[in-house]
């Protein structure tokens, strides 16, 4: 118990940065992902390739592995003193995006291809029928799948904090090492954890009701 | 072929307008397939075609081949003297100017029935939304749903639905509609809904290719009837020498058993 009053700041601290960093890497990787899903259903071959490419590599890499190369390989040619926010959140959205990607892709196979065909003979480019169409018509299918890609996003960014950034996991190990009851720490930061997985399947289960009624 | 003579009686006159639609040597393959076979076929300005003939016989995939949903293996389509252009903006352009009616409808489903009629118009004509809207009520107005225009389509009854379709095709002024079994999923009370809304818009003088079953409609709306089986056009006719006196065994075949079940 004492530990949480004792090091309160030290865990508001390291919730605010596992809250930011799961934040924006949550939006890189949506960004990202509805992106690349749209590469891999566009009729431009180098596009699709592009897009298989990235889920391949990035799906099937450890995000130990890629935390590794955005920790020291990416400031040896880019972003030269970019922080460790920054670079965790390149590898945790890079990371998330491919299975972004893939449940976007799932929700555009459920609307019907006369949608799109419709969409189409009207003389809408491929973009538009995707952005207004089939995307919209999508969102419903991929809510529920995405809500548990963003709640794995939220605990893999534990990662983070092995590398220095200041988070949760950071902190709870920081504390260990203090040589606190390791039982008390680990409650305290999984009930923090818990404030954050909670409120992503709650958000997502708001959207999901609210799409529900819009038809 | 296009120079077959069609005399001006019952079935309706053929007008003199100039080619519009133009397939040549027209082939196309299914895996072992042979669904279209060197199919030839002119569409004139202002002329009703309607496309009968036995399921499989390669008549739905011919009215999707004109504006290019399937792509075809040798031979050339030609819309109004400019050939089908590769996927891409060119190929979004000329689609633009070729309305499809569907035998699903496939009314965007998340959004309503005017918005339906206002996003081709909006999007792709850039019209102004007052304008798309003021135009997209007239033709829902015309095809009789204008009462339904906030409602979703699942709202709408399969005739009303394909009202819509028509609605929202006409609103992009197309020069040719293509209506691929319009009515071949709607319940047999709202068929006709939808043929008096065609039948209307043939005597304004829309150009159409229809792939139907609707004898009836072929007869009163049709100026030429094409009649395909096995990837072939088998006969070319004015509607009312093609159904009293069919040239073709297959045709006779046809007829025989659509006629009299």
């Amino acid at each position: 118990m004492n530990v949480l009053l004792d090091y309160l700041p030290e865990f508001r601290d390291g919730f605010l940065g596992t809250l930011a960093i799961t934040v924006s890497s949550a939006l890189l990787a949506l960004v990202l992902g509805v992106l690349i899903a749209g590469f891999r259903v566009s009729p431009v071959p180098p596009l699709r390739a592009f897009g298989t490419a990235w889920v391949t590599v990035l799906r099937n890499t450890p995000l130990t592995l890629l935390f590794l190369v955005a920790f020291f390989v990416v400031p040896q040619i880019l972003f030269q003193g970019a922080s460790p926010y920054v670079l965790g959140t390149l590898a945790l959205g890079f990371y998330t995006s491919s299975f972004v990607c893939e449940a976007v892709r799932a929700g555009i196979t459920t609307v019907p291809l006369g949608q799109a065909e419709a969409a189409r003979s009207l003389g809408m480019t491929f973009a538009q029928t995707l952005r207004m169409v089939v995307l919209p018509q999508a969102t419903r299918t991929v809510i529920p799948p995405l809500s548990s890609i963003i709640i794995a996003l939220t605990k893999n960014s534990a990662i983070a904090g092995a590398f220095g950034y200041g988070e949760l996991f950071n902190v709870s190990k920081l504390l260990n090492d203090k040589g606190y009851a390791i039982a008390w720490i680990f409650l305290w930061t999984a009930l923090a954890y818990l404030v954050i997985t909670f409120s992503i399947s709650g958000l997502f289960r708001l959207v999901e009701r609210r799409l529900g009624v819009a038809r | 072929m296009s120079e077959v003579p069609v005399t001006e009686n019952a079935g309706g006159a053929a007008p003199a307008g100039d080619p519009l639609v133009v397939l040549d040597k027209v082939n196309k393959h299914f895996g072992a397939l042979h669904v279209l076979q060197d199919i030839n076929l002119t569409i004139r300005r202002g002329e009703v075609v309607v496309v009968i003939g036995p399921s499989g016989s390669g008549k739905s995939t011919l009215c999707r081949t004109i504006n290019r949903l399937e792509t075809i293996d040798t031979g050339t389509i030609a819309i109004d003297g400019k050939p089908l252009p590769q996927e891409g903006r060119e190929l979004a352009r000329l689609r633009a100017d070729v309305g499809m009616v569907f035998q699903s409808f496939n009314l965007f489903a998340h959004k309503t029935v005017l918005e339906n009629v206002m996003l081709g118009q909006t999007k792709v004509r850039r019209t102004e939304k007052a304008a798309a809207e003021k135009k997209a009520r007239t033709l829902l107005d015309r095809v009789g749903v204008g009462a339904q225009a906030e409602k979703y389509p699942a709202q709408l009854s399969g005739g009303q639905q394909q009202r819509v379709a028509i609605a929202r095709a006409l609103a992009m002024d197309p020069k040719v509609m293509l209506f691929d079994e319009p009515t071949s999923a709607l319940d047999p009370e709202m068929i006709n809904e939808v043929l008096e809304v065609m039948q209307q818009l043939a005597r304004e003088g829309m150009t159409m290719v229809v792939v139907t079953h609707e004898m009836g409609f072929a007869r009163s709306a049709a100026n030429r009837v094409v009649f395909m089986a096995d990837g072939k056009i088998i006969e070319e006719a004015e509607p009312t020498q093609f159904f009293d006196n069919p040239r073709s065994d297959r045709a006779k075949d046809f007829l025989s058993k659509i006629l009299h079940h």
